[in-house]
């Protein structure tokens, strides 16, 4: 159940994609995350469009998302749907499991 | 100073009597137990009956889906739906959603999900949580400390809001104590553990406070029953206590020989035990007993385990006694079942509710032995015990019977476990004499009260019972061996202890 959800590949805004990040508070954790994620995000410039959410504030929307740990961010588009748990702390793993267009190391034994 | 742990009642059926009250109130409370020990039910019903009694609650499930969740427990008459379009009761969904994939990188915390529970427990201002079950929150990420520390961080959030909680774990095998996980150790204060367990080729469930911090609780296992309509009853067993008050009153046996043999009547509130083999008279007792409550106009519930409703008016009409008037005057009601029906936790608990809708003032059971059949040896003589001392509670008059395994002679096991239970103990026997078989009673036993000592014959005609003299010429009856014994031994002994002239 996306809310973004129809069957275009991109956001009406015309980003590819979009992220929502889930944390709790204000607390290192989420700080970090959000900085990490939002770095990424901004070496894409337009194509990405990042959302974040504070579940002590908004706490509906993390149970419509059935959202369990923080940080986690939802990757809505593109499609299918993805999840990513932690505080987005290696780089190069977050980047290949969103697949995000930016460089990464040479893949070690990474599928 | 800190304040002493206050209880929080969660009328679960015989519950709070083995808790000494409930659950600690405002604490978190772990039930563990191995698949199918009733786990889930118990978080359920936790719920289920605070709402029956007026409180609000959040069940968080890991495991299966809210919607499984209703429907798994609406034969028990609980309507979740209904609660939750009342705003009484919200779910935490938590359960697993195979659609997304999902990969852990890095450092996290479970804060979403204490930020839901919140979240829940605020918009239906709810009492009571259930979370079910901490194993799925295991499986579901790999770093188990981490995991741990945030349990334990869940456990402190729960505490600060106030709620009584209530988490599962499951346990792959039946051991003491301590979980797969390590969770009660360190987590929670208070452990429950349920155990379903096989014994002599029966099933045995029992439920165990096995610890509950800084306040009492009944120590031990207690058995339970899960009721298809009603969910988890505990049958609170050393948690009686012999407190009924002893009366003096006489009621008659039914048959005015025996009431002389037994000095004058059966008291009020006492329970009988009527030993015998096959066929000597157990099931005439019992009709006498309730005919003798049908003329002083008392009601009697009759429970057969061995005969069918029509066995048993056919054989009271053989004795000369009308179970079908008695019946139609509201003074006797008559339950028969096969032992075999149910466990005998449900038998028991079916007895209860008979005679607190019955309200009589006899019980015969005819015969323990067939109900010692279905159970564990420590089942039943849980279920003895349990149900001399409701039925002495209500000072209601108690005739059970057993059968002996041999013709002649010998003690059944049923005696052996409940002996000591019972007030009185009447013994029937064949005596085999000259090529016949005749019957023999004796009262063994009469608690606070003289009785005949001798063995006396008795025969049985469409009348019903007559008991008549003592087989004085006869020794070894109750040793299985009757012979008869010359006049002058006879003789001899009954002058044995008298005084030197």
């Amino acid at each position: 159940m996306t809310p973004l959800g129809n069957d275009s590949s991109s956001a009406p805004n015309g980003a590819a994609f979009v992220l929502t990040l889930y944390v709790t508070g204000q607390g290192a954790r989420s700080q970090r995350a959000v900085a990490n994620l939002r770095s990424l995000c901004d070496g894409l410039g337009e194509l990405c469009e990042l959302t974040v959410i504070d579940v002590l504030e908004r706490p509906q929307m993390a149970e419509d998302e059935r959202v369990l740990a923080t940080p986690t961010v939802i990757r809505r588009l593109p499609l299918p749907p993805l999840r990513l748990i932690g505080d987005m702390s290696e780089r190069d793993k977050v980047v290949r499991w969103l697949d995000l267009p930016l460089p990464v190391a040479a893949a070690e034994g990474e599928a | 100073m800190t304040d002493p742990i206050e209880k929080l009642p969660t009328h679960i059926p015989g519950f709070d009597l083995v808790a000494l009250g409930g659950l600690s109130r405002g604490r978190t409370t772990l039930v563990t137990g191995t698949a199918g020990s009733g786990k889930t039910i118990f978080a359920t019903q936790f719920l289920a009956h605070g709402i029956l009694a007026g409180e609000s609650a959040v069940f968080v499930t890991f495991e299966e889906s809210p919607t499984e969740i209703c429907r798994n427990v609406a034969s028990m008459g609980w309507d979740i739906g209904s609660w939750e379009a009342a705003g009484r009761w919200a779910f935490v969904d938590a359960s697993p959603q195979p659609a997304e994939e999902t990969l852990v990188v890095g450092a996290f915390d479970l804060g979403a999900l204490m930020a839901r529970i919140e979240h829940a427990v605020r918009r239906v201002a709810a009492q009571r949580v259930s979370i079910d079950s901490l194993n799925a929150v295991f499986t579901r990420f790999d770093d188990r400390a981490a995991v741990r520390h945030e349990l334990l961080r869940l456990v402190s959030g729960l505490k600060d809001i106030g709620v009584t909680t209530v988490m599962t774990s499951e346990r792959s095998v039946d051991l003491r104590d301590g979980s797969e996980y390590g969770v009660e150790e360190f987590v929670v204060d208070n452990v429950i553990i349920l155990r379903n367990t096989l014994e002599d080729e029966k099933r045995r469930r029992t439920l165990e406070i096995l610890k509950f911090r800084g306040t009492g609780h009944q120590k031990g296992e207690f058995p339970f029953t899960v009721l298809a309509d009603g969910g988890i009853v505990v049958i609170p067993l050393s948690a009686i206590e012999l407190t009924q008050k002893s009366s003096n009153i006489r009621i008659s046996s039914g048959n005015a020989d025996l009431d002389g043999l037994c000095g004058g009547g059966f008291f009020r509130d006492s329970v009988i035990l009527v030993s015998g083999a096959t066929g000597t008279g157990k099931t005439l007792m019992c009709t006498e007993f309730i005919g003798g409550g049908a003329a002083a106009g008392e009601r009697s519930l009759l429970l057969g385990y061995e005969e069918s409703r029509e066995q048993l008016f056919r054989n009271a009409t053989g004795w000369g006694r009308d179970f079908g008037q008695m019946e139609r005057d509201g003074l006797l009601r008559v339950g028969c079942m096969y032992p075999e029906a149910m466990q005998i936790e449900d038998h028991l608990l079916q007895i209860k509710k008979d005679i607190e809708q019955f309200k009589p003032a006899r019980v015969a059971v005819d015969s323990l032995s067939a109900l010692e059949r279905v159970s564990t040896s420590r089942s039943f003589r849980e279920f003895v015990i349990d149900l001399t001392s409701f039925i002495k509670e209500r000072e209601i008059a108690g005739l059970f019977t057993a059968t002996t395994p041999s013709l002649l002679g010998g003690a059944s096991v049923t005696e052996s476990h409940i002996s000591t239970i019972t007030d009185s103990i009447i013994l029937l026997r064949y005596v085999e004499l000259y090529g016949e078989m005749r019957r023999g009673i004796t009262v063994l036993k009469m608690r606070g009260s003289p009785h005949d000592k001798q063995i006396r014959e008795f025969l049985i005609d469409s009348d019903g019972m007559h008991i008549g003299n003592a087989f004085r010429n006869v020794v070894g009856i109750l040793a299985g061996n009757p012979r008869t014994a010359p006049a002058g031994e006879l003789d001899r002994v009954s002058h044995l202890f008298d005084a030197e002239a």
